[in-house]
């Protein structure tokens, strides 16, 4: 029997196959999913925000791609999984708003898929597939068995990545 | 008293608040029913204190398709205004704003006419709304140009709720219904408060001790 875990805005899971991780609507936010191929363990991180370290309220981890990213490699590190073999996907990062003024929150998914970006690679994670940017959510369903993301949109397609 | 943690709200400063998006929502209950010419009812309004994660399921899920109409207050006490409903009730209004059949407009044929209409509508109603605020606080406080938004209700919701993120892991939620014909809720009213503007609408409601 396969589970799917659900994981919510600034929250962070992590699964063993055959179970899978899902996040409903990400928009601005970034599904990061980590996963290492021969463990078949993943985590998958929903965050909000690019930086804890600019934050009055870093206190929960999973809220910021800088923290969620350290919180991630301590759950695989727990899980058995190694840091050499771990792939990342990631999907989200949307603009969702037309005609929007010129406040900074209309920024705030491109701000965070370069943090995402900049983090993975400070730590050595190669990240393998991205579906980032746009103007629409996305769901995701991530099989930790086979690395796969299932992304849904609406109007937008359905792809695997 | 500075209100720092939402969770510290009496339930004096609660009804007050209760109250405010009362006189706020029933002005733009008005404003709704002379639009679209219908009978516009609201409920009571709530006042939530929720994790980020919660606030999707106000509007049923975070899957849900939605329009979501976005302004950002500025002032003495900058918030959030957001009115968001589901796509089929945002297709309604639109063939009543425009003398349409109903039916005519379906979500994929939604384009630049249909959003205008839309903003407008959520322009009016934010306007009437921080009207009453401003007339009954005597704050000074002023919308920005409306932002629209049609889709998933998470995804609509995350790039407000990442402004909150910085500060708070919780969001204080003022939240009215509207409703035609006494059934269908054709949409949802959120007033987003900051979390240091709500020292000060409280301390203008007389209620900050």
């Amino acid at each position: 029997m396969s589970n799917i875990i659900q994981v919510g805005m600034a929250d962070l899971k992590l699964a063993k196959a055959p179970d899978k991780l899902m996040t409903a609507g990400l928009g601005s936010c970034i599904g990061i999913c980590i996963f290492d191929p021969v463990v078949k363990v993943g985590v998958l991180a929903h965050i909000m925000l690019p930086n804890s370290t600019q934050s009055k309220n870093p206190q929960n981890r999973a809220k910021f791609a800088d923290s969620a990213i350290v919180m991630a490699l301590e759950e695989m590190d727990k899980n058995g999984a190694s840091r050499v073999r771990l792939q990342a996907k990631i999907a989200g990062g949307a603009q969702m708003f037309k005609f929007s003024g010129e406040s900074d929150i209309m920024k705030i998914g491109e701000r965070n898929t370069l943090a995402v970006i900049e983090n993975l690679t400070k730590h050595n994670i190669k990240l393998v597939a991205k579906d980032t940017g746009g103007n629409f959510g996305r769901t995701i369903i991530f099989d930790v068995g086979d690395g796969s993301l299932l992304i849904r949109t609406i109007g937008h397609g359905e792809r695997v990545i | 008293m500075m209100v720092e943690n939402f969770q510290e709200l009496t339930n004096l400063q609660v009804d007050a608040l209760k109250e405010i998006g009362n006189i706020g929502a029933g002005n733009a209950a008005t404003a709704l029913a002379q639009i679209i010419n219908t009978k516009i009812d609201m409920n009571v309004p709530r006042v939530s204190i929720l994790e980020f994660d919660k606030v999707p399921a106000l509007i049923g899920g975070a899957d849900t398709y939605v329009v979501g109409i976005y302004l950002t207050v500025f002032g003495s006490a900058p918030a959030s205004l957001l009115f968001i409903l589901p796509v089929e009730q945002a297709c309604r209004l639109v063939d009543m704003m425009m003398g349409q059949p109903a039916g005519h407009t379906v979500p994929e044929n939604m384009g630049e006419i249909e959003y205008s209409a839309m903003m407008e509508l959520g322009n009016i109603i934010s306007a009437t709304y921080l009207n009453a605020l401003v007339a009954f606080t005597q704050l000074t406080l002023a919308p920005s140009v409306p932002a629209l938004g049609m889709d998933m209700a998470g995804a609509i919701l995350n790039a407000i709720l990442a402004q909150f993120g910085e500060v708070a892991d919780h969001v204080l939620v003022l939240e009215t219904q509207f409703r035609k014909d006494d059934e269908d809720v054709v949409g949802h009213f959120f007033m987003l408060p900051e979390p240091g503007s709500l020292n000060t609408i409280l301390t203008a409601l007389g209620v900050s001790h």
